[in-house]
């Protein structure tokens, strides 16, 4: 909203105070100020001059050389190539060093080797609209009115030098979005007068109701609904004044009844519509809902399809307008309308905005409406556009006013209890602060009662804590002491999930990985990228109806395509290596559920020339164990399409699978444009965190010497390591205290099919010292139940 | 003998003085001092001395044997050091040569400013609250005092999943999900990703992060609002920040604040980076509603309360002087080392 400060003055003294301390002031007092600007800043040393005489230019078809008469003492020789110019028109001069909209610098120069002392200037040149201007312009420079004095500076002639202060307004505050509104918070902020006059004007013998008659059908939708008459009408454009202000609040001046309405819906905040009462037919207004696919050509010449939701204002045969939305084509006001029905009422916010919404049309009046419009707000506004009639002398007010009450909310009383408000504010604010506050803000106070009531314009102020509010916007919120809390002490911290998320971070850290946070929807195509069977589960996804595009379309169900994407991307910048994780959420529906399910997973990828299968699993490894999860295992998958069916792994702790380690599918890495081996694993945060012993008791350290044997042996290729060492440890009964791979072979030297695996075996017992006679039994059944179970032989 | 000895002596402590290195030392301990050496050989003579200058003699020549030992362990010693000086110094690096290092990962700059954040606050006896982010249309929105139809929800470009579904649009619905399942005293943070269907660009994105905070409990003021607020905001930049509170509006706090603390650049001046206000909006805030109390089954007449809610993004670009936000997501690594 752009409040003109002169316009602000016509309701509060604003003498005084500069634009800064306006500025900081209102928006302490909630009223949040944007900015303050001057239009005419961007202008400056332009000036009415007269063209004295006007000569052609010797070395030019168009060409002239003016002499002109700007008012600075002495004759300015200017060359102007405008077609219009001519002896004794005046025009605005851009002096030598004027400023023109766009940071344009004029100097003194020379033009076809003739001296010129600055520039004749178009309207276009000054940023000044042909609304503002209020005629039309001739092709070529501007043509000022023949009794502008000369001399006087372009500014003043088109009401630009002067500030305009623009604000944010919340969407609480509708009557805030009017010169009105915001003079009543001007003014309280500074303590100053305010005040409202009555608007004044005449009435001829004529009356509305022999003209026109007025039905609301849907009471609910309009609130309220008040109708004038003003005959004898002379379209023309507003005066000078009134298209200044409307040009500095952003709006374009059309001729002087449209620029009426729109004066109105500035200065209090009401959305007002005329209609020519030549096209209303059967002299009738019905408000009434749309028929369902009922047709109506707007304003802007557009066809707009209606529905039985919407409500629309009707003549005896059609719709004229959508209401508190946009006027229609077949009624607007034309350069020959003689006779305006002015409309000044109130339409339900939701119902407005609903339908501006369906027609995909958002203008000043809907934008208004939808935030909740005054019903005591039109008869002023209706009265107000027909003083601007009398006072612009374009037609005559006709006699009465039809106004018809919709269903209104009656008034609402609120208890008065300063106590209570300075308890909730943490303040010792006298009652008879808050009190001249209220009256200011034309809230009703009954001291007798202790209660308060708020005015139709505050439809916002419902309960005890907006009363708070409007005491703590006028006490001043920086006034408001600071304490810290008191009250039961309570014993904050991280929850048992968040101290494993931070450990996990750490660990995986220390392991060299770097966190990534990823965009949690994906486009559906990641699942064919990773090579999703097409009945995969992962597939049936949380599916957003209004996406940005196809690319951000599904929540994910998978973490590895987010993962392989920004692994992909780091190895197209060339990062030589990448080891990556992140802690992020899968979003998988639940049937019957409203709500999908959102677990965390732990994901880590990595490539790079270190990295293989083992370099990951060590790290998952590492996790794990530092986690203390003491039974993880892993065994191999050969069917999960996304990866190597060779290099890929199950993890479980226990019986439970907790996730799945790999190199991935050559196929998918290349799909994301990768060519060197990428590692991922993937970890449920639940499966990690229910599988963590947490009950960790010391062990006392050993007493007896340990005796440690080497054993390698062969065995078919095919025999995992894993069963070797399920067999030796089964074998090996408790003396076996630790069991450590050291060496896998194949090829020289070894048959072939065959592998050599060499272990190193250590035994001990906690009560006494083994003796080696002990050791060797025990070294002895293990050798043979190798044999026995994996045809193992000792080399 | 008596001058025989005497002899040994000075000639030993001649022979000592001109020492250099550990085995001349040791070959004049032997020449001296050994089974063969010359003052053995003395002692060894004694036999041939009357019973009367044997124990002169001999005590004596203790007495110089003793003397010769302490100078040579004195001797010895200052050998070493010298010895080990020399080798000391043939052992200097260059320090300034690189060290050998193993890799550290790093966290995410938004973790680690998340993670001062909650320090911040647990420290003030904050919990900390997850939720989820597709949520209720009736947690995002309508228990938030936002019914459908609601003005305010045109500043929030929403993602639907279906009438009832959206992703949660801010993280002000963890409010609701406390209240109704915590009975106060509350006091809690809930950090999260929340999604605006906004096309990416420098400053926006559709994903980002907030940290919503609640406290309800008896008497809770707006003066404790501001305290604790300015307790967190001084703790993340700095005591000599200055803090505005500034009314606003949100459906979902009444009365209610946007926070603004004294430009970073220009401290108050005003710059083009405060856009000449001085200031820099980093938070918005407010006193519970009391419809949303009420939502939530507790009594706004013994209950009050407060709620903020922040932009993570925001106040790590600001601290890193980071000035795109997609930086974040696209996890460029030469951008995540550098935390």
């Amino acid at each position: 909203m752009k409040l003109p400060i002169s316009w602000l003055s016509d309701y509060m003294d604003i003498s005084g105070i500069e634009p800064k301390a306006y500025a900081d002031r209102l928006t302490m007092t909630g009223s949040k100020v944007e900015g303050v600007e001057n239009p005419g800043n961007e202008l400056s040393k332009v000036v009415a001059g007269k063209v004295l005489e006007c000569a052609d230019h010797p070395d030019s078809d168009h060409l002239h050389i003016c002499k002109v008469d700007a008012g600075v003492g002495e004759e300015l020789q200017i060359v102007c190539g405008a077609p219009n110019v001519k002896a004794g028109i005046i025009v605005p001069v851009a002096l030598h060093g004027a400023k023109l909209p766009g940071g344009i610098k004029i100097k003194k120069s020379k033009m076809r080797g003739v001296v010129s002392n600055g520039m004749l200037c178009s309207h276009d040149e000054l940023g000044i609209s042909e609304g503002l201007l209020g005629y039309e312009p001739e092709y070529g420079i501007l043509i000022l009115p023949e009794d502008t004095k000369v001399g006087t500076d372009i500014k003043d002639i088109f009401g630009l030098n002067e500030n305009v202060v623009e604000f944010e307004i919340t969407s609480n505050r509708p009557d805030c979005f009017s010169v009105i509104g915001l003079a009543r918070e001007s003014a309280l902020s500074f303590d100053r007068e305010f005040s409202v006059k009555k608007p004044a004007f005449k009435e001829n013998a004529d009356r509305i109701e022999n003209a026109i008659s007025v039905e609301v059908k849907d009471k609910d939708k309009c609130k309220r609904y008040c109708a004038r008459m003003i005959k004898n009408v002379k379209i023309g454009p507003s005066p000078a004044w009134m298209r200044q202000r409307l040009h500095a609040c952003g709006v374009r001046p059309i001729n002087n009844i449209v620029d009426i309405t729109n004066y109105v819906l500035l200065e209090y905040g009401q959305p007002m519509h005329a209609f020519d009462l030549r096209d209303l037919k059967g002299s009738k207004i019905t408000v009434r809902r749309a028929d369902e696919g009922e047709i109506i050509k707007t304003l802007d010449e557009q066809d707009r399809k209606l529905t039985n939701q919407d409500l629309v204002i009707a003549d005896g045969e059609r719709a004229v307008a959508v209401a508190g939305v946009m006027g229609g084509f077949n009624s607007e006001v034309k350069d020959d309308t003689t006779t305006v029905i002015f409309e000044s009422a109130t339409f339900d916010g939701a119902s407005v905005r609903l339908t501006a919404q369906r027609i995909g049309l958002r203008t000043e009046s809907s934008s208004r409406y939808e935030k909740g419009l005054d019903y005591n707000n039109t008869v002023g506004a209706i009265e107000r556009a027909c003083q601007l009639v009398e006072e612009l002398g374009c037609g005559e007010v006709c006699g009465g006013m039809i106004d018809i009450m919709g269903n209104v909310e009656g008034e609402r009383t609120l208890p008065l209890r300063p106590d209570k408000i300075n308890a909730f504010l943490g303040t010792d604010i006298p009652e008879a602060e808050m009190i001249r506050y209220f009256n200011a803000l034309e809230i009703k106070v009954d001291t007798d009662k202790m209660t308060l009531t708020p005015p139709s314009f505050r439809p916002d102020l419902e309960g005890e804590a907006d009363i708070a509010e409007e005491v703590a916007r006028f006490y001043g919120y920086d006034k408001i002491p600071t304490t810290l809390l008191s009250g039961e002490a309570t014993l904050g911290g991280k929850n048992k999930e968040q101290q494993l998320s931070d450990k996990i971070g750490s660990i995986l850290c220390g392991l060299g990985m770097n966190e990534i946070y990823t965009m949690t929807f994906i486009s559906p195509s990641n699942f064919d990228k990773l090579n999703f069977p097409a009945d995969s589960k992962l597939r049936n996804v949380v599916k957003i109806k209004n996406p940005l595009g196809e690319d951000t379309s599904v929540m994910r169900t998978t973490t590895v395509g987010s993962m392989m994407e920004i692994l992909s991307r780091n190895y197209n910048y060339r990062n030589p290596e990448a080891r990556l994780f992140e802690l992020g959420k899968i979003f998988i529906p639940k049937e019957g559920e409203k709500l999908p399910d959102e677990p965390v997973v732990i994901t880590m990828g990595m490539y790079g020339e270190q990295e293989d299968f083992f370099t990951l699993k060590g790290a998952v490894e590492t996790l794990l164990e530092e986690l203390h999860i003491e039974n993880a295992s892993y065994s191999a998958v050969s069917d999960n399409p996304t990866y190597h069916p060779g290099r890929c792994a199950a993890v479980f702790a226990g019986d439970r699978p907790i996730g799945i380690i790999g190199e991935i599918h050559p196929s998918v890495s290349k799909k994301y444009g990768i060519d060197v081996p990428c590692y991922v694993a993937e970890l449920a945060f639940d499966g990690v965190m229910e599988s963590i012993n947490e009950d960790i008791k010391y062990k006392p350290l050993p007493k007896f010497p340990a005796l440690t044997r080497d054993l390698a042996m062969l065995v078919d290729k095919g025999v995992a390591v894993r069963q070797i060492e399920e067999v030796i440890k089964k074998a090996s009964g408790k003396l076996l205290e630790s069991l450590k791979l050291f060496d896998v072979y194949e090829g020289a030297q070894i048959p072939e099919g065959k592998k050599s695996v060499a272990y190193s075996a250590v035994y001990r017992a906690a009560d006494r010292s083994l003796t080696g006679e002990e050791v060797q039994n025990v070294f002895d059944k293990t050798v043979a139940a190798l044999e026995e179970n994996l045809g193992a032989q000792l080399r | 003998m008596k001058q025989k000895l005497e002899e040994i002596k000075a000639s030993a402590e001649s022979a000592l003085s001109q020492i250099k290195d550990m085995d001349a030392l040791e070959s004049v301990r032997i020449k001296y001092l050994g089974k063969k050496g010359e003052l053995t050989a003395v002692l060894k003579g004694m036999g041939a001395l009357t019973k009367e200058e044997r124990p002169v003699i001999g005590a004596l020549a203790n007495e110089i044997r003793q003397r010769l030992e302490s100078e040579i362990d004195e001797k010895k010693a200052q050998l070493a050091k010298i010895m080990e000086e020399e080798r000391l110094k043939s052992e200097v690096i260059d320090v300034t040569m690189p060290g050998k290092k193993s890799a550290a990962g790093k966290l995410h700059p938004l973790t680690q400013v998340m993670n001062t954040i909650k320090d911040t606050f647990i420290g003030m006896g904050f919990e900390i609250a997850d939720g989820p982010e597709v949520e209720l249309d009736y947690y995002n929105f309508e228990a938030l005092n936002i019914p459908k139809n609601h003005p305010a929800r045109d500043t929030q470009d929403t993602f639907y999943i279906d009438d009832d579904v959206v992703l949660r649009t801010q993280t002000s619905p963890m409010q609701i999900r406390v209240m109704e399942n915590t009975k106060p005293p509350i006091r809690v943070i809930a950090p999260g990703r929340v999604y605006r269907s906004d096309s990416v660009d420098a400053t926006h994105s559709p994903v980002f992060h907030q940290i919503e905070g609640l406290v309800v409990d008896k008497g809770v003021t707006m003066a404790d609002l501001k305290g604790t607020l300015e307790t967190f905001i001084h703790a993340l930049y700095g005591k000599d920040t200055k803090v505005r509170f500034r009314p606003h509006h949100f459906p979902f706090t009444e009365p209610s604040a946007e926070v603004d603390v004294s430009c970073f650049v220009c401290g108050g001046e005003g710059c083009s980076v405060c856009k000449g206000e001085g200031w820099i909006e980093i938070l918005g805030c407010g006193m519970v509603h009391p419809k949303v109390l009420k939502n939530c089954g507790i009594d706004p007449e013994v209950y009050s309360g407060f709620a903020f809610g922040l932009g993570l993004e925001r106040i790590a670009m600001r601290k890193y002087d980071i000035n795109d936000l997609r930086l974040f997501t696209e996890n460029d690594l030469r951008f995540l080392g550098q935390f």
